[in-house]
């Protein structure tokens, strides 16, 4: 049974229509990586999920409960926290208060409490007390992931984790990702960086336009599926 | 020492302003919402003080800590079923319905209670005083500068060391984030409002025992 499940997910800004019937599962424990170009409506995706954009209510099912109507409180205490594009830290709260804000609307015991976040994420616990927002970018992005684990979350969406970060730290946010994994928590991941996604998801979704274009277990795609799935056109190598 | 006195008096005054500025700031500041109906608001508070203590027989400082939840109430309400619905990026909607708040309470408050000047008596305390070596301070205002003081602390500890005052700083700074960690923006604004109110309350029994007020004195 699936834990998340998109069914013919639409979703506009206005007159433009971003998403056009997305349908996508997440399993229990499951990671599933989304792919796809700018504008191929992967983070709309993730917004309609987080219940930041309204959506039909079912359009969007959790544990078989239509939540697609529900406001980002209601989805996040039922247990689907969010990593948002481009971190979004609170400025004016350090970084143990961005932290602590994270479980705000879900106070739930479970595996990650500051403790193990700053056990995960060691340089956290140096820079506690400095302003979040005056971090480098990927000691950023762990507040960031750190934040939506606080809540113990049984799904956690991750929008553009590697966004605008050096291939170094990018790799050290990413190792994070296997102890999140044993939680047992279920991770969607949105991503450019087809190769990192493709290392750490156990499916993947291919969007373009608005529209899933290829899914498949990450062991069973091909480059080529991918390079079609991803930019609409066959995969020539450069000479 | 007639310059030590006025720099006193002048303190001690300032206390005054102090509280009429704590709620005002506090809105804006979580908000970004110049309420221009905060001082009517004050003068509303302190009509129901008058009420309480004339219609009661209540001393002002119970009368005043009885207004306290009902002033909280109509803030909350207040914020929760009108001023949310003017917040956005444009930042005339609350200063135009804000601005009609006012005309509002003070057109009410005349029909109620009429144009005449009203005071709320604190019996003894009014003409008390303590000297304070070449100075003598009164009562009222010492303890008015003292109740500013106490209550700037108080909101001091609350905005730095609270889970209520991290999400009214996390909903000042980005309030689709906010939601993402299951604060609820419209109803954190309602608590800063009505939070506000009882600011406004505490500065209501402190503007209507020091000086008469009538239903238009809000606007200045």
């Amino acid at each position: 049974m699936a834990l998340l499940e998109t069914r013919g997910l639409t979703a506009a800004y206005g007159d433009f229509q971003a998403l056009f019937g997305v349908d996508i599962t997440v399993g229990a424990g499951e990671t599933i990586a989304i792919i796809g170009a700018n504008g191929a409506g992967k983070t709309t995706l993730m917004r309609s999920i987080s219940g930041v954009l309204a959506n039909a209510p079912a359009s969007i099912l959790y544990r078989d409960e239509p939540i697609g109507a529900l406001l980002a409180p209601d989805i996040l205490s039922r247990g689907i926290a969010m990593v948002p594009e481009g971190r979004k830290l609170f400025p004016s709260l350090s970084v143990e208060e961005n932290l602590q804000i994270g479980k705000y609307g879900r106070k739930v015991d479970g595996p990650w409490t500051l403790d193990s976040i700053f056990a995960l994420f060691p340089i956290l616990k140096e820079r506690r007390n400095n302003p979040a927002t005056a971090l480098s970018g990927g000691q950023q992005q762990m507040v960031a992931i750190g934040r939506g684990l606080m809540s113990n979350p049984e799904v956690l969406l991750c929008d553009e984790i590697s966004l605008g970060l050096a291939p170094v730290v990018v790799r050290d946010i990413y190792a994070a990702f296997p102890s999140i994994r044993e939680t047992g928590a279920s991770i969607v991941i949105v991503e450019q960086d087809i190769a990192q996604a493709l290392k750490v998801a156990d499916r993947v979704y291919c969007m373009m336009e608005g529209r899933v274009t290829l899914t498949g277990r990450s062991s069973d795609l091909s480059r080529d599926d991918i390079h079609k799935a991803y930019f609409g056109t066959e995969h020539h190598e450069l000479a | 020492m007639n310059w030590l006195d006025t720099i006193l008096q002048g303190v001690l005054l300032g206390g005054l302003y102090a509280l009429f500025a704590a709620g005002l700031s506090l809105v804006f500041g979580i908000m970004r919402l110049v309420n221009l109906a905060h001082g009517d608001m004050i003068v509303l508070a302190a009509f129901l003080i008058l009420v309480l203590v004339t219609t009661l027989g209540l001393n002002p400082f119970i009368a005043a800590l009885i207004a306290m939840p009902l002033m909280f109430a109509i803030g909350w309400a207040l914020q929760y079923f009108l001023l949310n619905r003017t917040l956005g990026k444009d930042i005339l909607p609350p200063l135009l319905v804000t601005f009609g708040l006012s005309i509002v309470i003070q057109n009410g408050l005349l029909e109620s209670f009429s144009a005449d000047s009203r005071r709320v008596f604190a019996g003894s305390l009014e003409s008390a005083s303590v000297n304070l070596g070449p100075v003598t301070a009164g009562i009222m205002p010492l303890m008015t500068f003292f109740s500013a003081v106490t209550v700037i602390v108080c909101l001091n500890q609350l905005i730095y060391r609270t889970s209520v005052g991290r999400a009214f700083r996390a909903t000042s700074d980005d309030p689709v984030t906010a939601g993402l960690m299951g604060i609820r923006p419209q109803r954190i604004f309602a608590m800063a409002t009505g939070l506000a109110m009882v600011v406004v309350t505490i500065a209501a029994l402190y503007l209507g025992t020091r000086a008469n007020f009538d239903p238009t004195s809000g606007p200045s």
